[in-house]
C-alpha cells in the first residue's frame, strides 16, 4: 500500500519523511531520520526503552504509527543537550553513575525530563511513579533516582540565580 | 516478528463526521485505532487481523470532558492522564481518577483512551469496575445518530460488546447523584501498578448508623465480562455488616464469578482473593474494617 507524505517537528527541526501510515515512529525515527538514540527494548510498551516526547508528553515511540505523529512535535534524546553541553539531566545520569550498559539510558532521561518538567522537586514516591515504565537491568535504580534528585537540585539552583 | 507496515493501510479522517462516514461505508472494515496501546502491541506481534486501520486518534469531538448539573461527561478519547489530572473526576469520581492511575507508565496513560479500554473489552481492564459502581452510561454515535445505554449492558461476552460495526464510543457519562456516598475501590495484582490486575474492585455506598442503605458495586478479571454485583448489592441492603452477610455475599459471589486459569494465577487463588476483597470492601464500606 502507498506512502504517506508525512511531516513533523523534531528536536526543533521540521521533518519531511515518506513512510507507511502504520510504520512505528520509532523505526521512522531510527532508520529514516537516523536519530539511533531511541532504542527498542521491547516492541511492546513496556520498557520505556523508546521513549520520546510526542507534543509534551511522554510517550513509547514503538507503539505510535507515524500517521499518527503527522504534525506533531517530537523530541528525542539527541534533542535535549549536546555532547559541549549536556541537559542538566544527562549530566547529573553521567555524574551518578546512572546509566551502565545504556540501553535504557535515553528513555530514562526522557522520563526524568518530563517528571521535572511538571514537577520541580518530585519526592522519591514520584520518581519511582515517573519512571515506573522505564526498566533497567543494569543499575538497581538507586543511581537512576540519584540523578534524577540532583538533576531536579541543579535546575533550582539554576532557576534561583 | 516484525509486522511488514506495506501490508497496513491507515486513513486519518481529521473530524468525527468523516470517521463515522467512513465506518459507515464499509461496516466493519476499519479499525479505529485511538492511543494505540492494544491495537499496536497486536500489530507488532503480528496477530492483528485487520489490514484496514481508521485513525481516531485526537479528535476533538472525542476528547471533551464536560460538566453538567447532573452528570460528568468524559469524551471517549480522553486519556487516562487527562482523567487523571481532572478536578471535578478528581473530587467527585475520585475512584474513575485512581483508577487511571493504574492504566500502565506514564507513557501508557499519555496515550491509553477510555474508549479504548472499554472497546477493548478484556475482563481485567481497571476502568470497568469503578463505572459499574457509578452507574455509569456509555454514549455510541454512528452516521444514524447517538444512542445512550447503561454501561452494565455494554459488554456481551468475552471480547464482545453492543457497539455496532459503524459506531463509536463518543462518551461515557457519570451521574452525579452519588454525593455523600463512600467508596472503596482496589486492584490485586502482582505488583501495583502496571501489572494486569488479579482482582479489580470498586464500590460505593451510602452507609446510616453501620447499615447500608444502598450499594453498588463493580469487579473485574473475574468473569468473562467486567461485572456488576447487583445480587449482592440487594442482599446487602437495608442491613448491618456482620459475619452473617459476609458469608451470604462471599456464598453470592462464588456463584457469580467464573475466574480463569492461566500463567498468572489459578481458578482457587482468584475464588478466595475474591471473596477476601469482597470482604474487605463491605467492611471497610461500614467502618468496621
Ligand atoms: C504496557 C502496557 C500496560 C498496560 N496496562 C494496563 C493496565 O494496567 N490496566 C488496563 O486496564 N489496561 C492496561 N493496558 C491496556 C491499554 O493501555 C488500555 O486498554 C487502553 O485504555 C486502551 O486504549 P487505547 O486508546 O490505547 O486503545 P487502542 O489500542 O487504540 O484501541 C483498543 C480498541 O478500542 C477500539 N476503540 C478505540 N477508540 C474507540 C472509540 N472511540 N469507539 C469505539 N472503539 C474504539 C479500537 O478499535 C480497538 O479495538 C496496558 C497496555 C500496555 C501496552
Ligand atoms: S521498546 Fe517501546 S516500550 Fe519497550
Ligand atoms: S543501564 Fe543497562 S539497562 Fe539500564
Amino acid at each position: 500500500m502507498s506512502l504517506q507524505r508525512i511531516v513533523m517537528t523534531v528536536n526543533g527541526v521540521e521533518r519531511t519523511v515518506d513512510a507507511h501510515p502504520m510504520e512505528r515512529l520509532l523505526d521512522v525515527l531510527r532508520e529514516k531520520l537516523g536519530l539511533t538514540g531511541t532504542k527498542e527494548g521491547c516492541g511492546e510498551g513496556e520498557c520505556g526503552a523508546c521513549s520520546v516526547l510526542m507534543d509534551g508528553s511522554l510517550v513509547n515511540s514503538c507503539l505510535i504509527p507515524v500517521a499518527q505523529a503527522a504534525h506533531a512535535q517530537i523530541v528525542t534524546i539527541e534533542g535535549l543537550g549536546s555532547p559541549e553541553k549536556l541537559d542538566p539531566v544527562q549530566e547529573a545520569f553521567l555524574h551518578c553513575g546512572g546509566s551502565q550498559c545504556g540501553m535504557c539510558t535515553p528513555g530514562m532521561i526522557m522520563a526524568a525530563k518530563c517528571l521535572l518538567m511538571h514537577n520541580v522537586k518530585p519526592s522519591r514516591e514520584e520518581i519511582r511513579e515517573g519512571l515506573g515504565g522505564n526498566l533497567c537491568r543494569c543499575t538497581g535504580y538507586m543511581r537512576i533516582f540519584e540523578a534524577v534528585e540532583a538533576a531536579a537540585r541543579k535546575q533550582e539552583s539554576e532557576a534561583a540565580r | 516478528m516484525r509486522a511488514a507496515p506495506e501490508q497496513y493501510e491507515m486513513i486519518s479522517p481529521g473530524n468525527l463526521a468523516a470517521a463515522l462516514k467512513l465506518m459507515a461505508s464499509e461496516p466493519g472494515r476499519w479499525l479505529p485505532v485511538a492511543g494505540g496501546t492494544e491495537v499496536m502491541v497486536q500489530y507488532s506481534a503480528g496477530r492483528l487481523p485487520q489490514r484496514n486501520l481508521m485513525n481516531v486518534w485526537g479528535l476533538p469531538e472525542l476528547r471533551r470532558i464536560e460538566v453538567t448539573p447532573d452528570a460528568v461527561v468524559i469524551g471517549g478519547g480522553c486519556t487516562f492522564a487527562e482523567i487523571r489530572a481532572h478536578k471535578a473526576i478528581a473530587a467527585e469520581f475520585s475512584m474513575l481518577a485512581k483508577t487511571a492511575a493504574w492504566v500502565g507508565s506514564i507513557a501508557n496513560q499519555n496515550r491509553a483512551t477510555l474508549a479504548g479500554n472499554l472497546a477493548n473489552a478484556s475482563p481485567a481492564a481497571d476502568s470497568p469496575p469503578a463505572l459499574l459502581a457509578y452507574e455509569a452510561e456509555i454514549e455510541l454515535i454512528s452516521v444514524r445518530g447517538t444512542r445512550r445505554i447503561p454501561y452494565t449492558q455494554c459488554h456481551l461476552d468475552y471480547k464482545r460488546t453492543a457497539l455496532t460495526q459503524d459506531e463509536l464510543i463518543l462518551a461515557v457519562r457519570l451521574p452525579r447523584r452519588f454525593a455523600g456516598w463512600r467508596d472503596y475501590v482496589r486492584k490485586v495484582g502482582t505488583r501495583n501498578a502496571q501489572a494486569i490486575s488479579k482482582v479489580c474492585m470498586a464500590a460505593q455506598a451510602l452507609v446510616q448508623d453501620g447499615v447500608v442503605e444502598a450499594i453498588r458495586m463493580g469487579m473485574g478479571s473475574v468473569a468473562p465480562v467486567p461485572l456488576r454485583l447487583a445480587a449482592i448489592e440487594e442482599c446487602a441492603a437495608g442491613r448491618k455488616v456482620n459475619a452473617t452477610l459476609i458469608a451470604e455475599c462471599r456464598q453470592l459471589l462464588d456463584k457469580m464469578i467464573a475466574p480463569i486459569d492461566d500463567i498468572r494465577s489459578t481458578i482457587e487463588y482468584r475464588r478466595l482473593v475474591a471473596g477476601n476483597v469482597l470482604e474487605d470492601c463491605l467492611r471497610t464500606l461500614a467502618g468496621t474494617a
